[in-house]
């Protein structure tokens, strides 16, 4: 019993990081309509340019507002050059020309800061702290309530401020939304920007964990299943899909995983939401579309 | 096929919602064998919604639809194309990155009976329906003057010669029940003609059932035989033109406001 | 009516006669390259251009013509590649060429049966399908030494090396003819079905599914024929491309990566043209012998390899994400002939 609570918690936390990570996804798929397979290397390029600037001593505050400056010129340059020029496409061209931005982040951000494995320390010790019985990871809860405040955060940008109330305009009518003047194209590079924020939240506490290296932007591939379990249009669905997706990976590792041999954590996530994906195509909070013909 | 004199079409209580919004309610009406139906009414009155319930696109919440006597509360949208129900969109719905030709084939799709196999070494079956197809097609290209565009791009052609190929693609495995959203939509005068001159034709010669929904109060009065009008997803009206020129409340809801000049 | 003077369409039947020529121009310059190139050409550059091409074609069905979106070309390519080492290793009776091809269809079967979600799902979510098909795999062919025959080194070679019925493949030459041999037939193959109904059933779930099935398009059946046919023509590329070009494979060579890399293939080349497929290749192949030319010569000596790597990564975003905005048909139609003509095919419209 023990070790099955074990297991989900120490799931459920890594899940958080999960829905960390398709928080950014969710916001911009929202806002945009385009599931940004370059989020995990915009991740990746933040992580990585955090550490170089520590490593050339940098204090940790200054780099992350250089970081920030550059995500949010980041988020500029996407938007001038790759969603304005591609408005109206189909979803899925404005998916591959994502997956060749992050062809560009990955080359650019490595070509210039390098290829290696970099150490990352966020002065946060990764001790166990036992509840009863209970073995849990400290960084893991760290990571987790980092989380929880950014959720929190983002809720509150979205239903307080006048820019979240406009996204949230532009998500559920872009056409009236434009008839009301909003500026759509400010609109789309706030939410890149805050994506990327959100990118280098994830990126400092998973870089932390496994060291800053190409890998990272391998966390693209995790966060797809949790937005088809979760829905790709709902924060709540990230959240509880990537609680999902953590805590079915870390029970299937050790439960199911001895029986077929081990090491399924890689295709498992992806096995679960083909499940969801016939049980419920929009996801356990996603919006159904209609059918326009 | 027996003649039989009954309805080919029957809508009984049908309501449909979308997101808790009501866009069709208990909506019941008959359509008469080889008879040209028209649904009218004003935007966003469930007319295509109608349609798409009607060859399975969307699902009804209840009501049942009866076609040549067999009833369903849902059929595939293939199934409905394999019972002989034909359809033109609202929006083309053309294939963009297709030829004219391959356009209007790709309604003959049902009758295929040629392999994978045969297909990819071009055996003589695959080519003689290959043969048979394209003649069939040119055919129904001819009714609509459509010939010298066989072998252009569709995408690249006037909306409303597009709306001719679609209206072509959707007859060209000869359907019992044609259902047509809008086929004059953003066509001039003499092309309306034309159109309602050939679908008229298509109605008389092929013993074509035919439900459309079309704006142009006009034509409908002169086109169809049996008039259904439809206001937020109610019946307001169903019966032969003249009846419904003549309805008080058709006129105050829809000819009265926005098309009384054309009823006149 | 009004006269207007429009653009022919994208195969006009007239023109098939002169297509026909010019194919048999090219296969004729096929057959000479041998004696016109180096055998380090042949074995570096033309024989993976040759196999790569073909994986293009294979992917190209399914996503240029079906609209069908995969990112797991190279599971499919791992499968045939596995299927084909297990059958030469376990039924020795069947000469290599029928290996191929039973290959091809074990493949075939298994892109099928990735393909059925396709039924439910539209666009882009189907790569979740499609990925879960290359973490699988990848899985499955590492995790089970049956599968590799128990070698140390987790690899696949084929013992008795390439044959043709009773003709030895083995040298640069042999490689190249039976690579190109193959190829070739596929590509009329796919040439077939392409001008055919399947074609045609393909292209309209593409352009406007919902309408396909309505006027009739068998939606369900042509989706899985998209992913079979798909999926038969990137296993034979995947047992082409272990045992003609690497010689000895693993799930490695059949990676994630490898996947983009046909799909960059297919989106540079020409989504929905067989040429595409050619041209694309051929890019990808040629693009890093250029960059390294031009970095040997504009610094004269050593390039970091791997700055290089990024550089040539960063190079082909741009490129995918340019051809996207300028020329969704890429290469194939920037160097089409006809390319005055008309407005643009638009793909995948939403």
């Amino acid at each position: 019993m023990n070790m099955f609570l074990e297991t989900l918690i120490g799931g459920l936390l890594a899940g958080t990081m999960y829905s960390l990570v398709a928080i950014g996804f969710v916001l911009i798929y929202k806002a945009s309509g385009v599931f940004n397979y370059a989020q995990g290397s915009l991740l990746l390029f933040a992580a990585l340019t955090f550490v170089t600037l520590t490593d050339q001593g940098v204090p940790a505050l200054g780099a992350i507002a250089v970081t920030i400056g550059l995500l949010v010129l980041t988020a500029i340059t996407i938007e001038k050059l790759l969603l304005r020029p591609l408005t109206n496409r189909s979803p899925m061209t404005l998916f591959m020309a994502t997956l060749g931005l992050s062809y560009v982040v990955e080359g650019v951000a490595q070509g210039i800061m390098g290829s290696q494995v970099r150490a990352l320390n966020l002065g946060i010790d990764d001790l166990p702290i036992f509840l009863g019985d209970i073995m849990i990871s400290q960084f893991d809860l760290i990571a987790a309530g980092v989380a929880l405040a950014i959720v929190v955060v983002l809720s509150l940008l979205f239903n307080r401020t006048r820019i979240g109330i406009q996204l949230r305009g532009v998500a559920d009518d872009t056409r009236a939304a434009l008839s009301l003047g909003i500026d759509i194209n400010r609109i789309w590079q706030i939410v890149w920007a805050v994506a990327g924020l959100v990118g280098l939240v994830a990126g400092l506490l998973w870089g932390a964990r496994q060291g800053v290296q190409f890998s990272l932007s391998l966390v693209v591939l995790k966060a797809l299943p949790v937005l088809i379990i979760g829905g790709f249009t709902s924060i709540p669905g990230a959240i509880v899909g990537g609680l999902i997706v953590g805590a079915g990976e870390s029970l299937a590792e050790t439960y199911i995983g001895p029986y077929l041999g081990g090491g399924i954590t890689p295709w498992f996530a992806y096995a679960l939401a083909l499940v969801f994906l016939f049980i419920r195509p929009a996801g356990l909070f996603g919006e159904r579309q209609i059918e326009r013909v | 096929m027996t003649a039989s004199a009954g309805p080919a079409l029957e809508v009984r209580n049908v309501s449909l919602s979308f997101k808790g919004v009501k866009a069709i309610s208990d909506l019941s009406f008959q359509v008469t064998r080889r008879e040209i139906c028209a649904l009218i009414g004003p935007n966003g009155a469930g007319k295509s919604s109608l349609l798409n319930i009607l060859n399975g696109v969307y699902t009804p919440d209840s009501g049942e639809i009866v076609f040549e006597g067999e009833h369903f509360r849902r059929m595939q949208p293939l199934e409905a194309a394999r019972r002989g129900i034909g359809r033109g969109f609202q929006n083309n719905a053309l294939f963009s990155g297709m030829s004219v030709l391959d356009n209007v084939i790709a309604g003959l799709s049902r009758h295929s009976r040629v392999t994978l196999v045969e297909e990819a070494f071009r055996l003589p079956r695959a080519l003689g329906q290959e043969r048979a197809f394209r003649d069939r097609a040119l055919e129904v290209l001819k009714l609509f003057d459509l010939e010298k565009y066989a072998e252009t791009l569709v995408g690249t052609l006037p909306y409303g010669v597009q709306k001719k190929v679609e209206i072509a693609r959707a007859i060209v495995a000869k359907p019992r029940l044609l259902l047509l959203d809008e086929p004059l939509a953003g066509m001039n005068a003499a092309e309306k003609q034309e159109i309602a001159a050939v679908i008229a034709r298509l109605n008389r010669e092929l013993d074509l059932t035919v439900v459309l929904i079309e704006h142009d109060i006009g034509i409908v009065l002169k086109l169809a035989h049996h008039v259904v009008v439809l206001d937020y997803g109610r019946k307001l009206a169903d019966g032969p033109p003249e009846t419904i020129r003549d309805n008080p409340d058709v006129i105050a809801a829809y000819l009265g406001s926005e098309n009384a000049e054309a009823a006149a | 009516m009004s006269e207007i003077n429009l653009p022919a369409a994208a195969e006009p039947i007239d023109q098939v006669g002169l297509k026909v020529l010019t194919i048999v121009a090219t296969l004729a310059l096929l057959v000479t390259a041998p004696f016109l190139a180096s055998e380090y050409w042949i074995n570096a550059i033309i024989v993976p251009f040759l196999i790569l091409s073909l994986a293009g074609l294979g992917l190209n069905l399914l996503t240029g013509y079906g609209g069908q979106l995969s990112l797991g070309a190279g599971a499919f390519m791992m499968v045939g590649a596995y299927a084909t080492f297990s059958l030469q290793l376990r039924v020795p009776e069947l000469p290599l060429p029928l290996a191929l091809i039973v290959a091809g269809f074990i493949a075939g079967a298994v892109g099928l049966a990735f393909g059925i979600p396709s039924t439910r799902i539209k666009g882009f979510y189907l790569i979740v399908s499609t990925l879960a098909a290359q973490f699988f795999f990848e899985w499955l062919f590492l995790k089970f030494p049956w599968f590799y025959n128990g070698n140390s080194s987790a690899t696949i070679a084929l013992s008795r090396g390439l044959s043709f019925f009773g003709l030895d493949a083995n040298s640069p030459h042999g490689r190249y003819y039976l690579t190109l041999g193959i190829v070739a037939l596929l590509t009329l193959l796919s040439f077939n079905l392409i001008r055919g109904q399947t074609g045609r059933n393909w292209m309209a779930i593409r352009d406007m599914d919902t309408a396909a099935a309505v006027i009739g398009v068998p939606v369900f059946r042509a989706k899985l024929q998209a992913f079979a046919v798909s999926s038969f023509i990137l296993g034979i590329a995947g047992a082409l491309w272990a045992f003609a070009y690497l010689g000895s494979a693993s799930v490695q060579s059949f990676g994630l990566t490898r996947s983009y890399q046909i799909l960059f293939i297919i989106i540079i080349g020409g989504l929905g043209t067989i040429r595409g497929a050619y041209l694309g290749a051929g890019f990808v192949s040629l693009l890093p012998l250029a960059l390294d030319w031009l970095f040997q010569h504009l610094f004269s000596g050593h390039v970091d390899a791997g700055l290089l790597q990024n550089i040539q990564k960063a190079i082909f975003g741009l490129l995918i994400i340019w051809f996207l905005i300028k020329e969704p048909e890429g290469l194939a139609r920037l160097l089409s002939l006809r390319r005055t003509q008309g407005a643009r095919r638009r793909l995948f419209p939403s």
